[in-house]
């Protein structure tokens, strides 16, 4: 049997299939789908530090080959989820990881703070690249200097994993990955959403409430590949990589590009059990190449 | 209640075109099916159409447990519509079910189903549903036209049935709530039930709360899965913005800020 462990800044993952923040929930809305033990880890929706209602309705748009949403964040802050969710998600068969996301640097070292103390959470993801907030978000993500300040902030005071998820709206996508890990960020998850747009010409009114909102989907997976490889050129942290995965080819192509695990975002939505089937479809991959650790494909991209 | 959801491949067992815009698929489960309650829908995948990306939602229409089959009425829209209105019998479409909440018991006999187009769908089955529990309701549907006035066998078994049509051509012209039973002081519901374009269910609300009469409301908004996830789909309620694929479809008037 293959071997498809990793290990990624010293925390174990029983395969490298992940789910991404925003389209998993809490994990439990996928009970009666999956056994969530088959996956290495769930990226958990965000939390910010207090209650958001997000945005405005309409909120997503269809696209070609993916969607756009604008969601904007919507929780109920950090201490509902220390006391409502924790408790009921803690004990999940997996890596439960969260993504911690801000207005302010003083949000998100606030948010990073209290969930350090959670037992159970071996992780955090720092959000500086949600494209539908008005206040920070992209703009940490975006800025190399404060995508640098904001983790090096929370670095001070959070003492695990600490991944920091970046936007791919920015001209150096290496720029930002070396300014993160100056910071002091031991794992890089890449990319959040492209920004985009769509337009409802009958009505000749854009579509969403905030007229521009961020793409998933396979129509932004060339993009999300590139990216990968070029941060697994320019850094030397692990690398989580997402994008417009749906199956189990497209997990090993970002595994080749230089990525230690993947996250499966919108496939979620299509298909419920798409995380479970990519893992099972990487096992056959390595079995067919005779591959006998994951861990052997990460970067193996031969360009020459 | 949570009930399980399932996803599965279901096969097509009949198709019934009711007219040029809307039609039927009965649905075969390949397992028992579930307990369905009135209200609750599916999301439908929509295969071999570069233009559909995500699924599609559509109200349960009826259930036959004894067939093991459920059926979906379907308007024919954009792309995804039209390619599912494609399926024969013996093809599979693959849904995610049941999702959502349900349309609750009534604590009256005195009730009123309202449907407008495609909104007439989990009307049906909640009419079925209230017959099952010795209701007998009054039924009224809007059309645009008699072409498009469909089933009213069906409804018939389940209640008296009234009609509308935008043109006249069949039961009394005009929308839904321009219908006599509406023109009076006082109308004789103590509850109403009603799904259809948000206009529609709009003034409808508003007639219920000028009544002091007992309104559930089915809501359709754009959604991506279905099931919790994406918060695409939400609602402003008195609780905040809420997810009408989780906490709805099915919401009572007094929880939403109609005026």
């Amino acid at each position: 049997m293959p071997d498809l462990s990793v290990n990624i800044a010293g925390l174990p993952f029983k395969n490298p299939v992940t789910t991404a923040s925003g389209t998993f929930g809490y994990g439990d809305e996928f009970r009666d789908f999956i056994d969530l033990g088959r996956l290495g880890g769930i990226f958990v929706k965000a939390v910010t530090g207090k209650n958001r209602d997000g945005n405005a309705y309409p909120r997503m748009a269809e696209t070609s080959s993916g969607m756009l949403n604008s969601v904007g964040l919507q929780n109920k802050g950090i201490e509902h989820f220390c006391h409502e969710i924790y408790p009921r998600i803690k004990n999940f068969n997996t890596n439960i990881i969260v993504n911690v996301s801000g207005s302010t640097v003083e949000e998100y070292v606030e948010v990073a703070e209290r969930i350090n103390e959670l037992d159970n959470i071996p992780a955090i993801e720092l959000n500086i690249s949600c494209p539908n907030v008005k206040l920070g978000g992209m703009a940490f993500g975006t800025i190399p200097s404060m995508a640098t300040e904001v983790t090096a902030e929370v670095r001070k005071v959070y003492h695990k994993v600490l991944m920091v998820k970046l936007s791919p709206n920015v001209t150096s996508i290496s720029d930002l990955a070396k300014a993160v890990v100056d910071g002091g960020a031991d794992v890089i998850t890449l990319i959040n959403t492209l920004l985009g747009m769509a337009i409802d010409a009958e009505r000749r009114r854009p579509v969403l409430s905030t007229i521009t909102g961020g793409l998933s989907g396979p129509a932004i997976k060339p993009v999300a590949l590139r990216m990968v490889w070029q941060v697994h050129k320019a850094v030397h942290v692990p690398i989580i990589g997402l994008g417009g995965i749906m199956n189990a080819t497209d997990a090993i192509e970002f595994i080749l590009a230089g990525a230690s695990a993947i996250q499966v975002g919108t496939a979620n939505f299509i298909d419920p059990a798409a995380s479970v089937k990519i893992a099972d479809g990487i096992e056959s991959y390595m079995e067919r190449h005779k591959i006998k650790h994951i861990t052997d494909l990460v970067g193996a991209l031969r360009t020459e | 209640m949570e009930l399980k959801k399932l996803v599965e491949d279901l096969r097509v067992t009949g198709v019934t075109r009711l007219n040029k815009r809307h039609f039927t698929l009965e649905l075969l489960s390949p397992v028992k099916l579930p307990l369905i309650l009135p209200g609750q829908f599916a999301q439908a995948l929509v295969e071999n159409s570069p233009s559909t990306f995500l699924r599609r939602p559509f109200s349960i229409h009826s259930v036959d447990y004894q067939k093991n089959t459920l059926r979906l009425l379907i308007q024919i829209k954009g792309p995804g519509t039209s390619h599912l209105a494609e399926l024969k019998a013996g093809d599979h479409l693959n849904l995610i079910y049941p999702l959502g909440n349900s349309f609750s018991l009534p604590f009256t006999k005195d009730v009123l189903l309202v449907g407008g187009g495609c909104g007439v769908a989990p009307l049906l089955f909640l009419a079925q549903f209230l017959n099952q529990n010795n209701i007998h309701p009054t039924i009224l549907l809007g059309f645009r036209t008699r072409e498009e006035v469909s089933e009213i066998d069906a409804y018939s078994r389940c209640g008296k049935v009234l009609i509308t049509t935008d043109d006249g051509t069949e039961g009394e012209k005009g929308l839904v709530v321009d219908h006599s039973i509406f023109q009076r002081e006082k109308i004789e519901f103590k509850k109403i039930y009603c799904c259809g374009p948000d206009a529609m269910m709009k003034a409808v609300a508003k007639i219920a709360r000028m009544n002091n009469t007992d309104c559930e409301v089915s809501l359709e908004n754009t959604m991506a899965c279905g099931f919790g996830v994406c918060l695409c789909c939400i609602t402003p309620t008195d609780k905040g913005n809420e997810r009408v694929c989780v906490e709805g479809p099915v919401f009572n008037i007094r929880r939403l800020p109609w005026k």
